[in-house]
């Protein structure tokens, strides 16, 4: 049977079965080799940004462009409606009437679930507060099979703010669905939620938690950084205590496997140091260049363009 | 005593009566029920005698039968209650009520970031779901956070 994500929103990376993410990565690797195909040929798509954002709305907007569409919408609610107190229904009902396709982030956690809900065309979650980033995950997870060759049977070794970090959690889920076996590396303060861990108990999947990074790189196949966020703490004590607990040098991924690489979804901040950028594991500049492939796809499957 | 039960249990002709209610929760399923919009005559007792429990509360409600779907909300803050229906001064139903999987509108997300404490006029929405340790919570529809039972708030 073929797949079609027609008219289908993306708010959760669970909306979508591994077959559906699958075939979404596939038309990303048809973009990557051809990245422009006017398939929207003027459609409007609306890029609702009811928070700042520097690489999801620019790499939406990217997207948008090379397939030949038209961008309407706002990167800050500022000098909007929304500031005068209108309600998100009302929004998006408006802007649903103008565009093909929403692609909205909002500081909101459940509004992108709620704005899918009332509107008539579909919506993709560019990030719903501490909620879900969904075409993070897509882009992690297309950097993983490019990177890999496949999304089955890796070891991924996620390090940091496992706590907060909403693509950590997107991408243990979806890595669930491929046989996956997690190292888990992060200060106490910062561990990855039971509700998460239940996920890969449910898949009867392998977890590992570790206090020194050193020993879970050796037989990683990725090593997955992330930032720990300050905004997050409420004190600022428990922030500086935690912040540098773990930062990746150069001379780290010596013993590391061939194929390990190192991903990060961006902005780092002192995680990764500086000396690891000229090392050909070094993959997360290429991992945000993939955010734009793995959202043409989504923009061209959910159209109905693929 | 057991005369003092078939009492409480038959006092009414025709309606409902939600029994083995823990004594602290009788005004909760008030609420979850609705009865204060309720025009029909209803009989409260609380901090009653109960061999099984120590204590307990008892509603009547006169004249009123509920659906399934309505009186299992119930066990969401009172999972021993019991549920008997009269007519005619007859006992014609008695059952358990069970927490219904899906629970609309009267609860509130613990998440104060979650789009339906932030919005007017979004109705909450959740999932019953068993966590790590096999506890029951509830899971938002639209932040995807999970409410434990004992830090819910009745809107």
């Amino acid at each position: 049977m073929s797949i079609s994500l027609k008219n289908r929103s993306l708010i959760s990376i669970s909306d979508y079965t591994p077959e559906e993410i699958c075939h979404v990565l596939d038309i990303a690797e048809d973009f990557e080799k051809n990245p422009h195909q006017n398939l929207l040929n003027g459609r409007i798509i609306a890029s609702l940004f009811f928070e700042p954002s520097t690489r999801t709305r620019l790499s939406f907007e990217t997207a948008i462009q090379l397939l030949g569409g038209n961008v309407i919408g706002f990167s800050s609610t500022s000098g909007t409606s929304i500031q005068k107190g209108e309600s998100l229904a009302d929004t998006i009902t408006m802007v649903a009437s103008y565009a093909d396709l929403i692609v909205m982030r909002n500081p909101i956690e459940g509004s992108a679930r709620f704005a899918s809900e009332v509107s008539k065309v579909p919506i993709i979650n560019a990030g719903d507060g501490a909620n879900q980033h969904p075409t993070q995950c897509m882009l992690d997870l297309y950097s993983i099979r490019k990177t890999q060759g496949t999304l089955k049977d890796l070891e991924i070794t996620l390090v940091g703010d496992l706590k907060y970090g909403r693509t950590v959690h997107s991408l243990v889920e979806a890595m669930c669905n491929f046989n996956a076996k997690f190292n888990l590396v992060s200060p106490v303060e910062l561990k990855l939620p039971s509700v998460v861990k239940q996920h890969i108990k449910d898949a009867n999947l392998e977890y590992n938690q570790y206090t020194e990074l050193e020993d879970a790189i050796p037989h990683s196949d990725i090593i997955y950084m992330t930032r720990i966020q300050r905004e997050r703490f409420p004190d600022p004590e428990e922030y500086e205590r935690v912040k540098n607990s773990y930062v990746l040098r150069n001379y780290m991924l010596e013993d590391s496997k061939p194929n390990c690489r190192v991903l990060h979804p961006l902005p780092r901040v002192n995680e990764i140091h500086v000396d690891v950028d000229a090392n050909p594991k070094a993959y997360y500049f290429q991992q945000a260049q993939n955010g734009v492939y793995a959202r043409q796809a989504l923009i061209a499957s959910i159209l109905g363009l693929k | 005593m057991e005369k003092r039960k078939e009492l409480i249990v038959s006092a009414i002709e025709n309606g409902t009566v939600i029994d083995h209610i823990p004594a602290d929760k009788v005004f909760q399923v008030v609420k979850i029920l609705g009865l204060e919009k309720v025009s029909n005559p209803i009989y409260f007792g609380t901090n009653l005698e109960s061999k099984k429990y120590g204590s307990k509360g008892i509603i009547k409600i006169s004249d009123k039968f509920f659906k399934p779907e309505e009186i299992n909300k119930v066990a969401l803050v009172a999972p021993t209650a019991s549920l008997i229906e009269i007519k005619d001064y007859e006992v014609v139903n008695k059952q358990t009520v069970n927490v219904p999987e899906k629970i609309e509108h009267i609860v509130k997300c613990f998440n104060p970031n979650c789009i339906t404490n932030k919005e007017h006029d979004v109705p909450t929405k959740f999932t019953l779901v068993k966590d790590a340790k096999g506890e029951t919570k509830l899971h938002c529809h639209y932040c995807e956070k999970n409410t434990s039972l004992d830090q819910l708030e009745f809107i």
